[in-house]
């Protein structure tokens, strides 16, 4: 792994060597390093690119970390990766894609993350999305995840996006079975003429399945951005989506909400703000010796922390 | 210390109004109170000096250099401390994130829990709470004097630090400016309308209609103020009724 490669997989899953437990490393649309354990294998896909994690009923406390890494100036790929989560587990699942483009090439990662929890099975699913290099190349990425959940399973996915993304276009689609609960943060910060496109798309299905889609973004320069949740209360369920974001400079924010309650006991909410830093807020801070600058960063990394 | 010479502030809006008329002031004690009735322009002075407003007209010198044009951030780096009337909230932002910043320095979380219990905020439960709407008027109201402690400057402002909170919250926050007077290094101005902080202070100078009506210790001016010579705005929890 070059030092390209090492940064890279520091930004998106935290690393600085191999993890502890189960992981697959893709660098550059090839293998470059996996490791299964006694509760989870990884299997490589035999119709298409991607992966197989199964993970055994009753797994708990272990984790297991997919980043893809990109390098090369012009690669285009599209990878499905499915994970198998039986029953009773209690499991941490970090993805993430880095980008460094030095070339004057689109490089482009397209994942679609498939999720298939089990029974009474806790999930907590981490994504980082980074993008980086010098070139005149556009960095793309466009993530999918699908989510069935089981009854009584909990699944928490973080998903974050914070720098170098030129264009994005990411989709969620989960559908819920009884007293499953899901629970979405999304930040996401746009900058320079970048583009980000997120849907979220949840399914009700089950009696006392709840989900809170939570969004905060930032979109500085010249960005652009859209938000689209979009919420069906199916059953007796409890719904609620925030979509928060600070809008800078030139850029756009567009949110679109939707709930519909296709039944009587469905309980569903939607909030969104979209505002500029509150100046008293640049104030509170510069009397704290401050500049307007490091006041302002001060208030987006909160916002976004 | 401060010194405002010959400070007006006047708005434009429709006829004009000056809110502050050639205002001459030397600030020297450790404790100086600002009273005086509701739109006298107390407030106003207190942002001035702290650089949020700049005045229409007059000087503003702190340990005798001109800063009627420096920025808030200049003014707070040579050490002016404000305390907002309505604390702002930040979403994200944490109370431990709020004391390090306005400490300037590296600080541990031991350190800052030590600047909460000053103000008499069990320290573990807030500090790593958002200082958002989730807090209440009374716990915000002293994390912003938390900040302001934190800073430990020359010369601090505190624009009615009573409002907004209930009187239990305020019998509190008078031991806090009570021990605040006992150990500072600097200077203290706070704007206030209650008797029990008037009582703290060195000197008293009352502000009505844009000008300084008196000033002077609180022996001579609290009596007037409660014969009702001078004014200041009828409150419950000890206020001086004039």
């Amino acid at each position: 792994m070059d030092e390209y490669q090492k940064s890279l997989l520091e930004q998106v899953a935290g690393l600085h060597e191999v993890p502890a437990g189960a992981y697959n490393i893709r660098a550059n649309g090839q293998a470059a390093g996996r490791q299964s354990t006694e509760h989870i294998e990884i299997v490589t896909k035999e119709d298409k690119q991607g992966i197989d994690i199964y993970i055994k009923p009753g797994t708990k406390k272990e984790s297991v970390h997919i980043p893809v890494l990109i390098t090369q100036t012009g690669l285009k790929e599209l990878v499905y990766n499915d994970f198998h989560i039986g029953e009773d587990c209690d499991v941490t699942i970090v993805a993430g894609c880095g980008i460094h483009n030095s070339g004057s090439q689109t490089s482009e990662h397209s994942g679609i993350h498939s999720f298939f929890i089990g029974k009474n099975a806790k999930v907590k699913y981490v994504e980082k999305h980074y993008g980086t290099g010098e070139g005149t190349g556009e960095r793309i990425m466009n993530p999918q995840t699908v989510i069935e959940m089981a009854e009584g399973s909990y699944m928490e996915m973080e998903t974050v996006q914070i720098k170098g993304v030129d264009s994005t276009e990411r989709s969620t689609k989960a559908k819920l079975g009884e007293g499953a609960q899901l629970v979405i943060k999304e930040k996401l910060m746009t900058h320079g003429k970048q583009t980000a496109v997120t849907r979220f798309y949840v399914d009700l299905d089950g009696r006392e399945s709840s989900t809170n889609v939570i969004s905060r973004s930032v979109a500085k320069d010249s960005s652009e951005q859209t938000f689209y949740s979009q919420i069906n209360g199916n059953n007796q369920c409890a719904g609620h989506s925030e979509c928060d974001a600070i809008i800078m400079d030139n850029a756009i924010v567009r949110a679109v909400p939707e709930i519909t309650a296709n039944h009587l006991e469905a309980s569903l909410i939607h909030e969104a703000a979209i505002g500029k830093i509150a100046g008293e807020q640049l104030i509170k801070l510069m009397t704290l010796g401050l500049t307007e600058q490091e006041a302002e960063e001060q208030i987006v990394n909160g916002f976004l922390k | 210390m401060l010194e405002l010479k010959d400070v007006s502030y006047h708005v434009e809006d429709g006829n004009g109004k000056d809110i502050l008329n050639h205002i001459n002031l030397e600030i020297h004690d450790r404790f100086t109170a600002i009273t005086g009735p509701n739109g006298g322009g107390k407030s106003t002075l207190a942002k001035l000096i702290a650089g949020i407003l700049q005045p229409t007209d007059g000087q503003i010198l702190f340990d005798g250099q001109d800063i009627t044009k420096m920025s808030i951030t200049d003014r707070a780096k040579r050490g002016i401390s404000f305390a907002f009337q309505q604390p702002v909230r930040f979403k994200g932002i944490t109370v431990f994130d709020l004391i390090r910043l306005a400490s300037g320095k590296t600080v541990s979380i031991e350190g800052a829990c030590e600047y909460l219990s000053e103000v008499g905020l069990c320290a573990r439960e807030y500090i790593n709470r958002e200082v958002n709407a989730s807090l209440s008027g009374g716990e915000l109201k002293r994390i912003e004097i938390a900040t302001v402690i934190a800073r430990g400057r020359k010369l601090s402002v505190f624009d009615e630090p009573e409002a907004g909170i209930d009187l239990w919250s305020f019998q509190n926050l008078i031991q806090v400016f009570e021990k605040m007077h006992q150990e500072t290094q600097g200077s203290i101005v706070i704007i206030s309308h209650q008797e029990r902080i008037l009582n703290i202070a060195d000197r008293i100078v009352v502000i009505a209609e844009g000008e300084i009506a008196k000033s002077g210790t609180k022996d001579e001016i609290i009596p007037e103020l409660l014969n009702g010579t001078l004014s200041c705005r009828h409150n419950a929890g000890g206020c001086i009724h004039g």
